[in-house]
């Protein structure tokens, strides 16, 4: 056992990367998929960047593939549609020293704000997909990977979702290979894709993409195990293949596929034949279910499993064996819990003044979604990255004058540099009048505090150039720029009434760090003089998770209050002190 | 050994994410696989998490369903309650007495409900209740009553007592060694005597 770790699936294929001799990394965090990067940031070997976004990472991989070096870039479900530009050329100009790519779904939306398949951006760009089902195949898909995009000229996707991603299981390390860089010699007709040399290499996408299939029918990465006396086929990739496994057993025979594009056909039909009954096992959509189908083999999958959400072991137990494992239950009525700011959090008294304004508020993508949640419900609209820069300026130009003096966007610092930029680009030199408010904590925070270019500091926390959003916001055309702090809610008040009233673009900066860093100083926690509260419940209107209401009078908890002194500010009684 | 099913399940930010690492070394120490799927991300937030540890011979998926956890360990009441359909017949849960209202109970749109460790106990469960966070402060600090329930769990698995110890020693950053040496012992002594 001395060679095997307890590894996360990301961290696994962090693994995989170092011992493939990968050397350029360029990634942006997204849960699920953010450790990839951070753990292979670990080794000196690898240069690794956070890129401002996804299109930036996969283009600057691409860029060394090309180049001659073994490049990767990892992002979430979403990240990769912002990626599909350089993706799918890229498929076209394939690589020179190989080019990986991760993306992670996330099925059940445990973090996300939609919950796409991004197996359909593997058959849209030609490019073939690995799926692992635990931490070991992580590691060792990675490394086949590389072999495979060398051997066909291709980028290659590796799909991890968040059960993958984001579970540990047992991992045989081996020594890292030593890939030298390949001799980058110039090749128009392979790398410059005007119409000219492109229309060749749809030509090759297409012959290449023949000769996957083949691979497919062959390769170890799809594997049958019988089970002697077994009557149920499953055929199944990923997670999916763990859930079948422990819910069947000896039951069932598997297909399972650690290659979901292409999909093989001999190999499908063959294994399927066998069967009386055979199961397609895939969450999200029916991929390998309709390739089945459209090759005559006939399977039963989303009729029975649906579309929605995870899967799991109880499920596939139940609609395939209509077996149930007994359990207790109570009859109590248990309130939801869902997630909240922390305690302390800068946002909360931005969101606190934002309600108190009554503005409509075009939100964003981060911990700051979280105003959308009672009792603060500051967010009336959040779509994806930079959406509510670019959504607020299309909601004033419909809804006029009046409207845009009582509706703000609210960004993230990260997510601001993600794609907010060109949104405040596109509003000054379409003379709008937005007011936006780029939530500075100084981190990228949700993912679990990522460097980014506002922050001065690199992946490896080396001190580096940082992006000056006052200056940036004066260069496009945004003259009038603020700064508050959001822990002072009369000056934020203030602040932001002026801003929306004037009729023009104008940018504040609510910029105080997040409270979670580990080098901002927590002053000691509030606590509540019972016989000064006078059950108002004023302190209650900010939603702090720290405060609740115990006899009728305000408490507050200690291992949870950081001492902000929001709350503070909002007793009229002074019943609230420093203990 | 044989097979075991751990749930941990609490609030975002209580710290189910270390004592499940912590747990997933102490099994890998045993000789046995293991898997431990954790959450990150945007239910780290304050939600309500969960984090499953599986132990045995070969271990297909990453997480538990209803009926299955053979033991449960709770670091709030109400997720006690919340997660209680996963345990089996036979199941231990040990909790943590600790109260933490949700945003629901905050804002009055919900109650927290009376009575929660009772009902459990009136539905047969094995209970094995604690007050882990006052055992923390004992030992020096909020942030290890995760330590403190680890401790309590290990009366109840048949991984030696100080495998536990071996896994704070190669988990835990130095400075922090003693101090949750000191509360795993706390918690395991509390839950000889319940």
């Amino acid at each position: 056992m001395e060679n095997k770790e307890l590894f996360l699936g990301n961290q696994a294929v962090a693994r995989g990367l170092y011992e493939a001799g990968v050397t350029v990394i360029s990634s942006y965090p997204g849960t699920p998929s953010t450790e990839i990067t951070e753990f292979a940031a670990q080794n000196d070997e690898i240069y690794c960047e956070w890129a401002p976004n996804e299109k930036v990472a996969v283009e600057v991989a691409a860029g060394a593939a090309i180049s001659g070096a073994r490049a990767f870039s990892a992002m979430k479900h979403v990240g990769l549609n912002v990626a599909a530009d350089p993706l799918y050329t890229a498929s076209y100009t394939g690589v020179n020293g190989g080019l990986m790519i991760a993306v992670a779904d996330d099925p059940g939306m445990h973090s996300s704000q939609n919950e796409q398949d991004s197996r359909h951006h593997a058959i849209a760009s030609k490019t073939p997909m690995l799926e692992p089902a635990d931490s070991q195949e992580c590691k060792d898909y990675a490394k086949i990977a590389y072999e495979l995009s060398e051997q066909f000229d291709t980028p290659v996707l590796l799909r991890l979702t968040t059960r993958v991603s984001h579970s540990r299981s047992l991992v045989t390390l081996e020594p890292r290979q030593d890939v030298a860089l390949r001799d980058f010699e110039k090749n128009p007709q392979k790398y410059v894709m005007m119409p000219a040399m492109a229309i060749k290499r749809h030509a090759f996408v297409e012959q290449r993409m023949q000769q996957l299939a083949d691979y497919a029918e062959n390769c170890a990465l799809n594997r049958v195990e019988y089970n002697t006396g077994a009557k149920i086929g499953v055929i199944t990739a990923g997670i999916c293949y763990q859930y079948a496994k422990e819910a069947l057993g000896e039951r069932a025979s598997y297909l399972k596929l650690g290659m979901v594009n292409p999909l093989p056909v001999a190999l499908i039909r063959n294994f399927a034949e066998q069967f009386e009954q055979v199961y397609v096992i895939e969450e999200l959509d029916g991929i390998i279910e309709n390739h089945c189908k459209a090759h005559g083999v006939q399977v039963i999958g989303k009729e029975l499993f649906g579309y929605l959400g995870e899967y799991n072991q109880e499920i596939v137990r139940e609609k395939i064996l209509g077996e149930h494992v007994p359990f207790v239950q109570t009859d109590l009525d248990i309130p939801a819990r869902p997630p909240v700011l922390c305690a302390g959090c800068p946002h909360r008294g931005l969101f606190y003044t934002l309600k108190r304004l009554k503005v409509r508020v075009s939100g964003d993508i981060g911990c700051y979604t979280l105003g959308a949640l009672a009792p603060l419900s500051a967010i009336d609209t959040c779509i994806c990255m930079g959406a509510s820069v670019s959504a607020l300026h299309g909601m004033n130009k419909a809804r006029g004058d009046d409207f845009a003096a009582q509706s703000v966007a609210v960004i993230g610092d990260s997510t601001f540099v993600h794609s907010g930029i060109t949104g405040i680009i596109n509003t000054a030199y379409n003379k709008g009048v937005s007011t936006v408010i780029v939530l500075d904590n100084s981190i990228t925070g949700m993912t679990g505090h990522q460097q980014n270019p506002t922050t001065g500091y690199t992946i490896k926390n080396d001190p580096t150039v940082a992006v000056d959003l006052e200056a940036l916001a004066k260069a496009v055309g945004f003259q009038s720029v603020r700064v508050v702090d959001p822990y002072d809610l009369d000056e934020t008040y203030k602040v932001i009434k002026e801003e929306v009233a004037k009729k023009e673009p104008s940018l504040v900066i609510s910029r105080r760090p997040c409270v979670l860093m580990k080098y901002v100083k927590h002053r000691p926690p509030l606590t509540v003089q019972t016989d000064k509260c006078k059950s108002c419940k004023a302190c209650m209107q900010i939603g702090c998770p720290a405060i609740s209401m115990r006899d009728g009078k305000a408490q507050i908890d200690f291992t949870q209050c950081v001492g902000c002194d929001v709350c503070t500010q909002l007793c009229k009684f002074d019943a609230i002190v420093r203990e | 050994m044989k097979d075991l099913n751990v749930m941990i399940v609490g609030v975002g930010g209580q710290g189910t994410l270390l004592a499940s690492r912590l747990l997933g070394c102490a099994v890998m120490l045993e000789g046995m696989d293991v898997k431990v799927s954790e959450v990150h991300g945007m239910s780290q937030r304050g939600g309500s998490v969960v984090t499953y540890v599986k132990a045995g011979k070969q271990i297909s998926s990453p997480i538990i369903n209803k009926g299955e956890a053979d033991i449960i360990l709770a670091f709030e009441q109400l997720e006690a309650a919340r997660w209680l359909p996963y345990l089996k017949r036979d199941g231990v849960l040990i909790v943590n007495t600790q109260q933490i209202d949700p945003m629901p109970v905050i804002t009055g749109v919900a109650k927290y409900p009376t009575g929660v460790l009772q009902t459990i106990r009136d539905c047969g469960v094995n209970v094995v209740a604690m007050d882990a966070l006052a055992a923390a402060m004992q030992a020096g600090s909020s942030k290890v009553t995760n330590v403190v329930l680890l401790g309590a769990m290990a009366q109840h698995t048949d991984i030696a007592y100080d495998i536990f110890e071996t896994a704070v020693r190669q988990t835990v950053p130095q400075k922090f060694v003693d101090m949750n040496l000191a509360a795993l012992r706390l918690g395991y002594d509390a839950a000889k005597a319940c």
